[in-house]
């Protein structure tokens, strides 16, 4: 058992290390960055990290900090496993003057297994656009802020949408839809509201999961094949919607009939495929492709100094341009949170009140130079997401084209889900409710 | 000088046979206990007990669960943490659907259903043996990461597949500082290395060793094999569900099946490996080693102040992870646990070699 | 000959599971013949992936886990230096890449672990496994990368007037069909006809042996890691320029191992019909099984192809415990 001491003695030494430097930091804010750079998920992990990071080397170099305070970050490379991400989270929770600001955990997994710590770390996981549905409900889940909508309202956005091109939702009644899906908590997550839809319209829902890492897909579109569903949504991550492509190529399944998730719709899902994946369309979650004044600033206070973590020429990205709007959130929090308990560094705790407050209109992102990057976001404590609205966008064969059509879910069928769902866990996990009305009074 | 055992003479056959029989053992192991029962909790911050030593005590379960199969009984098993999964979902269900069980109770049951299944995946041992078996063992592995995404039944009806446990409470206490995590989870694993350590030396693991050395010798001189193979694939399936149940309810807190995954199967075998195939005290060398080493590589370049970018890190840790297997394949074929009986041996000559 | 009746039932049992969908009409003609062929092309993959097993394992000993790191590896190198150069040109450095990472392997791991026993060569190479995943992504980055040869994607429709809706197929499948049979075709040659080869097949039977007659042990090792590595070369090449070039690749090599084990570790042949019989095996069990078993016990999805390999090969295994080509042992004590 010798190596046991040798164990505590060097993590004991790690750790002498880490806190020493923890007290030489004095007005600093800790972004901790969960991350993944390697591995089956790399393609998608490193942009969207890329821009994360990118926004907060911006936020520093342009305006000195968030008030005065610096941001400081530290990245943990989690390769999209369950257990890897939970080290990583403990390693940075309690880094920096005031802990960790709030987590990304940026894989549903991960997220399931971090909101179970959260109740007694009390940070915030933000997970734009992922994680679990259920947890828009603030009540139940005090730490979760799925914002900017979940797969339940991605779904429904898509069966709205193609409920429009049918000509209404009543003409669904027989049609087939299929689903290929990651076969992860992230894939399986939309498949309650679209059986709740398909007995609403009497659609058939044929479920195809896709074993992780997703490049086995022949028996999949040999079923798509046989059974000839009306439209086929993707819900896939990495090399996973890539190859759906290739096999959709190769059987000859028409890709203006398939329409992907949000994370199922960057470049590099497509251009793999190329030109023959033209007329595939996915939903955008607010930040499509494109540069804006943003992009200019970021490579005027970042690249030009020869900062930037990625290449030039992939600002702009569709995962790149999700990643600063994600670290923007989180900024604009700790500055929502920096009106009420002042220009400091601040804990958790008052980051999520932030998160529960946020009001960034219009002019806010005109501002923030997002404008056409994002849509407004509102929270309360009650709804931690804020409202879920998207579009969509078509590849072209060289690039997305974003067409007009906004849909917002229907929160008459997701509210009653997500109630219900959330009571679900309340019980199992005997978590007890958080009284709203009180804590703001 | 110090570890000698001159002048300590065994009188009784009771002292023969004890587990410990040189006094300078006995005191370092009581040592060894107070200070793993008393001073870590006092110590440890909560990274070093949430990241480091909860893992590596429940994969140091895992690896003797495994050692008693591969190191002492001889059938190699590449997936192991098939039956990590039954146990932690049996727990899952029997903690969720009878919730006025007592949570050690839980614990026993699930390793029970582990063993269950072990024995049922053990039966093609019978008729094949070494690398086939080994590869064969993997039928356990995809089946139960399938079987576990699919039935909705054992995740609960849970839309995402996903299951989170709820905290743990047993005779009024409830565990949920990282302090009492490890606690409980040591005590589990003593008692459990304990049962392993008289169960190897009882007939039943001399069977298994038997089987080990020469499986056609052994059944000639009357050792039956269905029955050492398959004891041997239950208890070894029993630590490992026991284990498993561990990992989701004190670990992780959720999880879905990729939790359990090949990589961990692989895990495990390597902790055998590098600690020693057939001894209890290279399974807890070998999980210390795999659990901390990929931690310590990942912050290296950190505490140098080298700036790269965590895939290089990342890459880096896994070339030098790679690499330094095949070192200690090659440099200690018998793992960590033949240098510390080296090392022993050595003191016990020490300071006049001759 | 009474011992065959297992091998006759189970055999038998697989073939009307073969045909039983055809037979209840629960698929058409033209579809099932579809599914087949989509199976038969997977297999061909699988083959590929499984005689680099096979290979080595037959010349060393060693059961090779990196055998799907050196896959990805190789279809790194190509596809990066493809970027810069011909394709053609990309392949032969490629191979010499793998002819180099074969000799460091065979003096670096192999030669210090000789006469250990099998699980810990099996490590050997997973350390390996882990090294080359590490050096492949630092050295070729972990992107996707693309490897073009240059064939239509599109499907062709052929047989229409047989079948009803025709059968699609891919011209790239044949392609890789006609690489393989042609691999295979150059390796047995190379085994049966040249001096190596015989030498070879002599380090297989007995090393003490093959040795004893003045047969250079290590560097028949060496030319067997090469041949292993450039056989995961073609693999590389064929399933990058399907699937795209990156990481997922080594974890695909997985599906190997049950064609191994179906075959028998030592057997080219086994390979090759191992990886054709899963490869149908677990299409038709995906494709016609799944939904019937999905509705019967309200299954969360089908996705049986990940363990149904597997589980063939088990069963195999249960009534012919050394594979279907593998040699049988005899134990004495």
């Amino acid at each position: 058992m010798k190596a046991k001491f040798a164990l505590l003695a060097v993590s004991a030494a790690v750790a002498t290390i880490v806190s020493a430097s923890a007290l030489a930091q004095a007005k600093e804010q800790f972004f901790p960055v969960l991350s993944y750079r390697t591995g089956a998920y790399a393609p998608n992990g490193i942009p969207f990290a890329n821009g994360y990071v990118d926004y907060l080397k911006l936020v520093n170099a342009r305006d000195g900090g968030i008030n005065g305070v610096k941001i400081t970050f530290e990245e943990c490379e989690t390769g999209y496993a369950t257990d890897k991400g939970v080290e990583c989270y403990e390693r940075l929770k309690g880094k920096g003057p005031t802990g960790a600001t709030a987590f990304h955990p940026l894989s549903t997994g991960i997220t399931f297994a971090v909101t179970d710590k959260s109740f007694n770390d009390h940070i915030p996981i933000i997970t734009g656009g992922y994680g679990r549905a259920d947890s828009v409900d603030g009540t139940v889940f005090g730490w979760n802020f799925p914002l900017g909508g979940t797969y339940w309202d991605a779904a429904d956005m898509l069966i709205q949408h193609i409920g429009k091109k049918e000509g209404g939702l009543a003409n669904l009644k027989g049609k087939k839809i299929a689903l290929v899906y990651h076969d992860s908590p992230y894939g399986k997550e939309p498949i309650a509201l679209l059986e709740l839809r398909a007995k609403m319209h009497g659609y058939e829902l044929l479920l195809l999961p896709v074993t992780h890492p997703g490049v086995e897909q022949k028996a999949t579109w040999l079923q798509i094949r046989q059974q000839r569903p009306d439209y086929v949504f993707l819900w896939g991550w990495g090399v996973m919607n890539s190859t759906a492509l290739k096999e959709a190529v190769a059987t000859g399944y028409p890709r203006e009939k398939m329409y992907g998730v949000w994370w199922s719709g960057a470049e590099p899902d497509v251009s793999p495929v190329g030109e023959s994946a033209k007329g595939y369309s996915s939903l955008v979650f607010q930040a499509p492709a494109g540069r804006g004044q943003v992009h200019k600033d970021m490579i005027k206070y970042v690249y030009d100094k020869g900062q930037g973590t990625g290449k030039k020429e992939e600002i702009g990205e569709v995962l790149y341009n999700r990643g600063m709007t994600a670290a923007l959130m989180t900024v604009e929090a700790v500055k929502r949170a920096q009106i009420k308990y002042g220009k400091k560094p601040l804990k958790g705790e008052e980051v999520r009140w932030g998160l529960e407050n946020l009001a960034i209109d219009k002019a806010a992102i005109k501002r923030l130079g997002f404008e056409g990057f994002m849509t407004p976001v509102s929270t309360t404590c009650v709804n931690h997401s804020g409202e879920a609205t998207g579009g969509i966008h078509t590849w072209d064969g060289k690039k997305w084209v974003v067409s007009k059509d906004h849909y917002e879910a229907d929160q008459q069928i997701i509210k009653p889900m997500i109630r219900a769902s959330a009571e679900k866990y309340a019980t199992e996990k005997k978590v007890t409710r958080r009284d709203c009305a009180k804590e703001a009074g | 000088m110090l570890y000698r055992e001159n002048g300590q003479f065994k009188s009784t056959y009771a002292s023969d046979q004890q587990m410990l029989p040189i006094l300078q053992d006995r005191i370092f192991m009581a040592g060894l206990l107070l200070f793993a029962f008393v001073a870590v909790p006092m110590l440890a911050s909560d990274y070093l007990f949430l990241s480091l030593l909860i893992p590596f005590l429940i994969l140091a379960l895992a690896a003797i669960g495994l050692n008693l199969l591969v190191g002492y009984c001889g059938q190699i098993s590449i997936g192991h943490a098939a039956f990590m999964s039954v146990g932690a979902y049996a727990a899952y269900n029997l903690a969720l659907r009878v919730p006025q069980l007592n949570f050690l109770v839980v614990l026993v049951l699930a390793g029970l259903i582990a063993a269950a299944v072990g024995i049922l995946f053990g039966i093609p041992s019978l008729r094949i043996k070494g690398l086939y078996l080994a590869v064969a063992t993997l039928a356990a592995q995809f089946f139960t990461d399938w079987l576990f995404a699919r039935v909705k039944w054992f995740t609960n009806y849970s839309s995402s597949g996903s299951v989170s446990t709820a905290p743990i409470e047993m005779f009024g206490w409830k565990i949920d500082t990282p302090a009492e995590k490890y606690l409980f989870v040591l005590g589990v694993l003593v008692g459990l290395t304990l049962v392993a350590r008289n169960l190897v030396r009882s007939h039943i693991g001399r069977a298994w060793m038997a089987m080990r050395d020469m499986d056609v010798a052994a059944e000639v001189i009357g050792i039956r094999p269905v029955y050492a193979k398959l004891t041997a694939f239950a208890v070894s399936s029993f630590y490992v569900g026991v284990a498993g149940a561990l990992w989701g309810f004190i670990y992780l807190g959720a999880w879905e099946p990729l939790a359990f995954n090949l990589t961990l199967s692989l895990n495990l075998l390597f902790m055998i490996i590098i600690g020693g195939m057939g001894s209890l005290l290279g399974s807890y060398f070998g999980a210390a080693f795999i659990v901390a080493l990929p931690i310590l590589l990942d912050q290296v370049p950190n505490l140098l102040g080298v700036s790269m970018s965590t895939a290089t890190a990342s890459h880096l840790a896994s070339m030098i992870f790679g690499g330094l297997i095949v070192f200690f394949l090659i440099v200690e074929p018998h793992g960590l646990a033949r240098l510390w009986a080296v090392g022993k041996e050595k003191l016990r000559l020490w300071p006049f070699p001759h | 000959m009474k011992k065959n009746w297992p091998v006759l039932l189970l055999g038998a049992v697989l073939l009307i599971g073969l045909v039983l969908p055809l037979v209840t009409g629960a698929a058409p003609g033209g579809f099932y013949v579809e599914v087949l062929l989509g199976g038969l092309m997977s297999g061909v993959l699988y083959s590929l992936v499984a005689i680099g097993f096979a290979l080595i394992f037959k010349a060393s000993g060693v059961f090779n886990f990196a055998q799907g790191s050196m896959v990805l590896f190789a279809a790194l190198a190509v596809a990066r230096m493809a970027e810069a150069m011909p394709l053609w040109l990309a392949i032969v450095l490629g191979t010499v890449i793998m002819i180099a990472l074969a000799w460091v392997i065979e003096r670096l791991v192999l030669r210090p672990l000789v006469n250990q026993e099998g699980v810990a060569l099996l490590m050997a190479t997973l350390g390996v496994t882990y090294f080359l995943d590490g050096f492949g992504q630092t050295l070729w980055g972990s992107d996707i990368y693309k490897i073009d040869l240059g064939i239509a994607k599109e499907p062709v429709m052929v047989l229409d007037k047989v079948f009803k809706g025709g059968i699609l197929v891919n011209k790239e499948d044949f392609v890789a069909a006609f690489v393989a049979a042609l691999l295979v075709a150059g390796l047995v040659l190379f085994f049966q006809k040249t001096a190596t080869g015989r030498a070879l097949r002599a380090v297989a039977d007995d090393h003490q042996a093959a040795q004893s007659i003045g047969i250079p042990l290590n560097r028949i090792w060496m030319i067997v890691w090469s041949v292993a590595g450039f056989v995961a070369l073609v693999a590389g090449v064929i399933w990058g320029s399907q699937l795209g070039v990156q990481f997922s690749l080594s974890q695909v090599a997985l599906k190997a191992l049950p064609v191994v084990i179906l075959g028998g570790f030592t057997s080219i042949a086994g390979a090759i019909f191992g990886g054709l019989i899963i490869g149908v095996g677990e299409k038709m069990a995906e494709v016609f099984l799944g939904p019937v078993l999905v509705k019967a016990f309200d299954l969360a999805g089908g996705g049986l192809e990940n363990w149904f390999a597997y589980v063939l090969a088990l069963l195999f295994l249960l009534v012919r415990p050394e594979g279907l080509f593998g040699e049988r042992n005899i134990d004495r004590v």
